[in-house]
């Protein structure tokens, strides 16, 4: 999934604000803090939302993308094992 | 090669897999340097966990379109080709 906002279409922008959700504030923190310690950078974080397959990125809010992203990188880097993430929100 | 503002440049159009900043809707097209940005890390490489060095020029390049608008995007100098 690369240049999404190359495509064409008839279909019109959305211009509306809306106000930002308690942990989308929270995740926006969390990924820059991630980058300001050197722990991930803005490529990888972009990369990562590249490598989301299309329905799934076409289904998801903004910041889910970065909560994807950021889940991705962090399980390359071995920050986060694979799952652990899952586990313990369930948990 | 680096490039000046006025410079008239066609943005590469090969392949490419893999992460990369240059729209595939330029890729191709014909436009003219405004302004020549600072040099960064290459995001090609820096997004897959190099260091992304050495850094490459960036420029502000101008594309025009019919009816008189432009698009402006920067683009990293190894995109840029020299227009004939």
């Amino acid at each position: 999934m690369h240049d999404r906002g190359g495509w064409p279409t008839q279909a019109p922008i959305d211009r509306r604000e809306h106000d930002l959700a308690d942990w989308e504030l929270l995740m926006d923190a969390l990924e820059n803090t991630l980058e300001a310690r050197g722990v991930m950078n803005t490529d990888e974080m972009r990369r990562g939302i590249e490598s989301m397959p299309l329905a799934e990125y076409e289904s998801v809010s903004y910041y889910e993308r970065w909560l994807f992203t950021t889940e991705t990188i962090l399980e390359e880097k071995g920050v986060l094992l694979p799952g652990e993430l899952d586990e313990r929100v369930s948990s | 090669m680096t490039f000046a503002a006025g410079d008239d440049v066609v943005v590469s159009s090969r392949e490419h897999t893999g992460h990369n900043r240059t729209p595939g809707y330029l890729k191709g097209r014909r436009g003219t340097v405004v302004r020549a940005h600072d040099s960064f890390r290459n995001p090609e490489t820096h997004a897959y966990g190099g260091d992304g060095l050495p850094k490459e020029r960036l420029y502000l390049v101008s594309f025009a379109l019919t009816g008189g608008d432009r698009v402006l995007a920067d683009i990293f100098e190894h995109w840029l080709e020299r227009a004939a």
